[in-house]
């Protein structure tokens, strides 16, 4: 299955019922998988006048109490920022997911991790954070969406699947879980869907006038992002174990990494690699353990070494980080990650 | 004793913010009886915007969202389209709806989103201290247009029930103005009207509600109102623009 459409049926088997988009590409598989889909089985597919419209909407039906998501690239991914903002500051969930391409400005349409900044640092304004899941392929995709939807309805945080062009078009095989039965979604007391009489009106609402009260309400926003840094970071470990060099690498180029970590290992070079799964929560423990036994570490990337600051960070800068990166659209090939932790190592073998 | 005047259930105790002569006071009133009357508080799920109308959530007691500046009408099509058996309004000011909402506005308008709008039409915009909305009028002082707005350099008035009026999509539009009694219980009409419009299913209403705003003005709240019939009515009619509310089938 194509990774654009394997994210909509996932995203219906978890119990999505509402999707608003604009077209872009490369997702656009996706809108017009939920098109065909969604009206079947009683849900809404709406193509919505723009992005910004289409996170509104989203970010109606999620106060509405609806499953829903809203996907796009890049460039479409600037333009839902200010309604991104309003979900994490009014605690509504949903899901948005970005199929990333090359940037700036209109860019190009070849895959890119070049929103890597965007999604973990600034997916608007204000204090708050977004869940940012970072899959490999298409079947990791499929499992991070229902996952993505339950953590984003549990604590009422936004959540990102930062995918890329790559992934959305990549063809493999996937399991889709799905079940004739309705998936049973959590109680949402908040939700404004109507008081029915029976109790006091649900306000959702991001504004707080008086300074004390807007800091009480982003330091328990900031509570809850701890209990989630301990527990919902994921993150995968590969021949970490006896490593004297670490590649750090996400995403799709986190396969092209390791293709050149099996060929390193051939070599007979002591080489691992770690591979954030949450880029919001960072796995900052997992790197500072394989540092102890690390001698230097080398970030991975499609874009100009957007997460080298983070690996920097989460190891103290205790060891030195390299970085290799390909931008533009440009994938880079395991040869070309192979001769960099050749030089990584010192010429080692 | 008997009970002639009181507070309509749909608003709830919070003394609001509006100040002294504002007429937003009075169309929070018309809306919160036509909702009392239609017997519809529990189902609804009202929008406020970013404007002076921007605590609205505070004030009436039916379920509320606070929408992005503009964005009001994208995050009730996200609402009604979830919730199709629910009632959905929006409540917003010319700024709001005609400047940095417009395309969400003329596209709800357009796929005939079973919504209503209340618009606030007050030629200003109130909360950031009167500086020129999209519906200042011509030679109108305002903080950013201090000379009066020039129509040669900063182009024309935008007239939300004429130009909706040409979309297919939207059922019911109406400009009333809230300046005497006779006009508030047209308004009154009018709110009614737009709210059975979605009930019935039958698509997109809005009423432009043609309103004061004395703080930015700089006028009494009388001289305001007279302001608003010498000069805003002229320019902006009062009267039904769309009614397909026969011709449309129910959603
Ligand atoms: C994106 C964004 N831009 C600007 C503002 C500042 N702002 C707040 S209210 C407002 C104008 C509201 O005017 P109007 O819609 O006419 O409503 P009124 O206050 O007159 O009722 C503006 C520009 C904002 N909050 N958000
Ligand atoms: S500033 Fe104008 S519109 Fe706002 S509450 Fe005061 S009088 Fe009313």
């Amino acid at each position: 299955m194509k990774g654009n459409e394997a994210l909509a049926e996932a995203a219906i088997q978890a119990g999505c019922t509402r999707f608003f988009g604009y077209p872009i590409t490369p997702q656009t598989e996706l809108a017009a998988y939920m098109a065909k889909r969604l009206p079947k089985i009683g849900g809404v597919f709406l193509q919505a006048e723009s992005e910004v419209s289409a996170i509104n909407m989203l970010q109606g039906a999620g106060a509405a109490g609806v499953r829903a998501m809203t996907s796009s690239s890049s460039p479409g991914i600037s333009l839902k920022a200010e309604g991104i903002s309003y979900m994490a500051g009014a605690d509504v969930p949903g899901l948005i997911i970005n199929v990333q391409r090359g940037g700036p400005g209109l860019g190009g349409i070849q895959p890119s991790q070049a929103d890597y900044w965007q999604a973990t640092k600034a997916p608007g304004h204000g204090d708050f954070h977004i869940l940012v899941f970072a899959p490999n392929s298409v079947q990791e995709m499929v499992d991070l969406v229902s996952h993505a939807f339950d953590l984003s309805d549990n604590y009422r945080v936004p959540a990102m699947i930062l995918a890329d062009g790559l992934l959305g078009q990549m063809m493999e095989p996937v399991e889709i879980k799905s079940s004739d039965e309705k998936v049973e979604l959590p109680k949402k007391q908040w939700a404004t869907c109507g008081h029915n009489n029976e109790r006091e009106h649900n306000i959702v609402n991001s504004l707080f006038l008086q300074a004390n009260e807007l800091e009480r309400v982003v330091r328990e926003r900031f509570e809850r992002y701890k209990v989630i840094e301990e527990n919902e970071t994921m993150c995968e470990k590969y021949m970490t174990d006896d490593a004297d060099y670490i590649v750090v690498a996400f995403g799709a180029t986190a396969r092209v990494a390791k293709a050149a970590v099996k060929d390193a290992r051939a070599k007979g070079i002591k080489i691992g690699l770690v591979r954030p799964i949450t880029l919001w929560p960072f796995p900052k423990e997992e790197l500072k353990e394989v540092a102890v036994n690390a001698k230097s570490f080398l970030c991975v990337e499609m874009n100009m070494g957007q997460m080298v600051e983070d690996v920097k960070l989460a190891i103290d800068c205790s060891r030195p980080v390299e970085f290799f990166g390909r931008t533009g659209g440009v994938i880079p090939t395991p040869a070309e990650v192979l001769e960099q932790i050749v030089k990584l190592s010192g010429g080692e073998q | 004793m008997a009970v002639v005047f009181k507070k309509p259930n749909a608003l709830t105790d919070k003394p609001t913010h509006y100040c002294p002569g504002c007429t937003h006071g009075i169309v929070h009133r018309l809306v919160a009886e036509c909702i009392d009357e239609l017997g519809i508080e529990g189902k609804a799920i009202g929008v406020a915007p970013v404007g002076c109308a921007v605590m609205a959530y505070d004030y009436f007691s039916c379920d509320m969202i606070q929408a992005p500046h503009g964005r009001a009408p994208a995050i009730a099509t996200g609402v009604k389209r979830s919730l199709p058996d629910s009632f959905v309004f929006t409540y917003q000011g010319d700024g709001d709806l005609a400047a940095i909402g417009t395309a969400e506005t003329i596209h709800a308008a357009a796929r005939g989103e079973n919504i209503t709008i209340i618009f606030i039409n007050n030629a200003i915009y109130g909360m950031t201290g009167g500086q020129m909305a999209p519906t200042t009028l011509p030679s109108q002082v305002t903080q950013t247009s201090p000379y009066g707005r020039n129509v040669n350099e900063v182009g024309y008035p935008i007239k939300m029930c004429e130009m909706l009026s040409t979309l297919d999509g939207a059922t019911y539009l109406e400009r009333v103005s809230v300046d005497c009694v006779k006009n508030v219980n047209a308004t009154k009409r009018a709110i009614k009207k737009a709210f059975q419009t979605q009930i019935d299913g039958k698509g997109f209403s809005l009423v432009e509600v043609i309103s004061t705003c004395p703080t930015n003005w700089g006028l009494s709240p009388n001289a305001a109102l007279d302001w608003l019939r010498d000069n805003m009515i002229p320019y902006y009619p009062l009267g039904v623009y769309k009614d397909s509310t026969s011709d449309k089938e129910e959603k």
